[in-house]
């Protein structure tokens, strides 16, 4: 089987990206081929890049509380370009209580401050297809 | 006690160990010695190394009576939603005791758009106040008398920008610039290492920011001109040593473009201040302020021959640790904020901001930002920690890691100078590279379980949502733009244009100082996202590379 193609997403303004650093770097680690896109992508460029990097996952990334808007305007632009089977999984600072629009909007599962980069290799690998 | 006296001692205590330890393995992770004796600091001189609260090395304080005279400056960072919102919290926080405003602009603010710009959708007064224009800074000070609080704004890239409007709000209270107290962040060179919001590239960056040290000496003395940062450095996951030595190597950096520019060292040294983190490791924090007086301290003298005391004074703010408050049980981060305000108070910080419990999940309510502010003052009047000066000095363990971060700051220091300073080492990545593999590091350990966060990967429990978090309506951007509209058609068109251009011929000119002219564009009304764009038609756009 091909290699599993991840694509990390800053999408928004905010700069924080330890976590989308630490997360690509552990999800390399794990065996998968990670593109970063780095800081400030809109959801166009996420997108486009997803498609350009022929990716299987796009993880997104946003501590500004940009997600409720940024986050399903990715999974919508995905779907546009017929990336259909792209798995979208996103995370941050979260309020647990944003959780089930994101996942209604079709953000496959979303990972929260603490979680293990372990458990996020492990849904990958679960749910890619 | 003589040296070989305590030394037999420690060798007949060493072999009374082994048994213990075969018993009780210890526990991993620890510093490299479970015990610490004169021996440790024996070729420590306190006259030279240690001294005196006030002078030279600083390592005990850079005031001489510290907190007996008067506490830190309880300093709440905060600002979100708009101008209006944000005026209410700066006056409950003052109502609360709060000594000093620190404001927090929102993301657009931060890089130099306004609201109603496309790239701003989604971000407009999330985390920070939303300011398009000298307006929403009139609204944002209503009722705040210039003249009497000082004001943190932490602000990079468009610092210069908001300095003006701020200024400008002043003049217009009746307050000249003379007067005005407070600070600006105005750090570009950890947004590019560490914290994002960068604009332009470096050269334009650092000459506004030597402009901007240059205006303010004549202008407006008592303001800081620039808060270098390690806090963002240590939130990116560095360690105690790199935060201060990537922070002290930006320092050496703004320094040595002042001077380049035609600075005297001594002219605007001293308005120079630093901004540190107060993480978990309540002894090595304490270590690591002190050993950061004592570099920036031999810094001014041998490096840059500075010749006041106040040139040589590391002055400093600090936030407790932002990345250390935890998702799970929240609650618990209230005993983490007050052991590192415990750190930063007997490291003899200037002024301090708590966080929130519930910052891992959303912008504090006001009830977690009283708690907050409640734990800086249980700190100060009840605990006794700031009745004396410095009181850790004379630890053997607490003075040798104050020994071994400054040895660890000077060779980071030095293997910069080798790259050829802070700026080609950010540009070649490799202190973001540092930065990196300590945070990933961090991270190993945490899931091998070498490092506990209790609540996180240990004494878990089921836990219900966190109910009542804050949310900024996304109504928000929509009045926000409205305000921006109204404000637009009511303003004298002409003058912003002739502001403008003014402004854009002044950027040309590298031998011209900016400051005046911003200051002049503010006062039209021109909005920040118009004087950013003047400047980035100019100078450019910074594009990171990232080698993960």
């Amino acid at each position: 089987m091909a290699k599993v193609r991840v694509l990390v997403a800053k999408p928004g303004l905010d700069g924080h990206d330890r976590g989308a650093k630490v997360v690509a770097r552990a999800l390399r680690d794990a065996g998968f081929e990670v593109i970063y896109t780095g800081l400030r992508q809109t959801p166009e460029q996420i997108a486009e890049a997803a498609l350009q990097e022929d990716v299987n996952v796009v993880a997104m990334s946003i501590l500004s509380g940009a997600h409720p808007h940024l986050f399903p305007k990715v999974v919508n632009l995905l779907r546009e370009k017929g990336m259909d089977d792209v798995l979208i999984i996103g995370g941050g600072v979260i309020p647990e209580t944003d959780i089930p629009a994101l996942k209604e909007a079709g953000i496959a599962e979303v990972f929260t401050p603490g979680t293990p980069t372990g458990d996020i290799v492990d849904f990958i690998k679960a749910n890619v297809k | 006690m003589s040296n070989e006296k305590i030394q037999a001692g420690l060798d007949k205590y060493n072999a009374s160990v082994e048994k213990a330890t075969a018993k009780f393995p210890e526990r991993p992770n620890l510093p490299e010695q479970r015990l610490y004796t004169p021996l440790d600091i024996k070729d420590t001189d306190y006259a030279d190394e240690i001294g005196f609260p006030g002078m030279y090395p600083y390592t005990r304080g850079v005031q001489p009576t510290m907190y007996r005279g008067r506490f830190w400056t309880m300093r709440m960072y905060a600002g979100f939603s708009t101008a209006a919102e944000s005026n209410k919290r700066y006056r409950y926080l003052i109502e609360s005791g709060a000594t000093g405003l620190s404001c927090a602009f929102d993301l657009p603010t931060q890089i130099g758009y306004d609201s109603d710009d496309p790239i701003s959708e989604g971000e407009v007064g999330k985390v920070g106040v939303a300011i398009d224009s000298l307006a929403d800074m009139e609204v944002l000070f209503d009722q705040i008398d210039l003249g009497k609080v000082s004001t943190s704004m932490t602000i990079n890239a468009p610092a210069s920008v908001l300095l003006s409007m701020y200024i400008a709000v002043a003049e217009k209270q009746g307050v000249p610039a003379d007067q005005l107290k407070g600070t600006i962040q105005n750090d570009i060179l950890k947004e590019y290492a560490a914290r994002g919001t960068y604009i332009f590239p470096p050269r334009p960056s650092m000459r506004l920011i030597t402009n901007i040290f240059e205006y303010c000496s004549k202008n407006v003395p008592k303001w800081n001109t620039i808060s270098i940062s390690g806090y963002h450095i240590r939130e990116a996951g560095s360690t105690a040593s790199q935060e201060i030595a990537f922070t002290i190597a930006d320092g050496i950096a703004y320094c040595e473009a002042a001077i380049k520019a035609g600075l005297h060292i001594d002219d605007f040294a001293g308005r120079l201040s630093f901004f540190w983190n107060a993480h978990n490791n309540v002894l090595e924090e304490v270590a690591k302020f002190r050993a950061s007086r004592r570099v920036w301290a031999k810094v001014m003298k041998e490096r840059f021959h500075a010749e006041k005391p106040k040139s040589m004074m590391l002055r400093v703010h600090t936030q407790t640790a932002g990345s250390m408050l935890t998702a799970q049980q929240p609650n618990n981060n209230i005993i983490r904020v007050a052991l590192q305000t415990a750190a930063a108070v007997m490291g003899g910080t200037q002024s301090l901001h708590t966080n929130s419990r519930d910052e891992a999940l959303a912008l504090p309510t006001e009830e977690s930002v009283m708690i907050a502010l409640r734990t800086q003052q249980i700190v100060a009047y009840e605990s006794g920690l700031a009745d004396v000066i410095d009181p850790l000095a004379g630890s053997y363990y607490v003075e040798a890691l104050t020994n071994k971060i400054e040895k660890e700051a000077w060779e980071y220091i030095k293997k910069i100078d080798e790259i050829g300073g802070a700026v080609a080492a950010i540009e070649k990545g490799y202190i973001q590279k540092e930065i990196q593999d300590s945070a990933y590091k961090w991270q190993m350990d945490v899931e091998s379980g070498a490092k506990t966060i209790v609540g996180v990967n240990k004494f878990q429990i089921e836990e219900e949502p966190p109910k009542g978090l804050l949310k900024v309506d996304a109504s928000v951007g929509v009045a926000q733009c409205k305000r921006l509209a109204d404000m637009k058609a009511k303003r004298d068109n002409d003058a912003v244009k002739a502001a403008l251009a003014d402004l854009k011929k002044a950027c040309q000119d590298e031998n011209e100082n900016l400051m005046p002219h911003i200051l002049n564009a503010v006062r039209t009304y021109a909005t920040l996202g118009e004087i950013c764009g003047v400047m980035r038609e100019v100078f450019g756009e910074y594009e990171a590379h990232v080698n993960l």
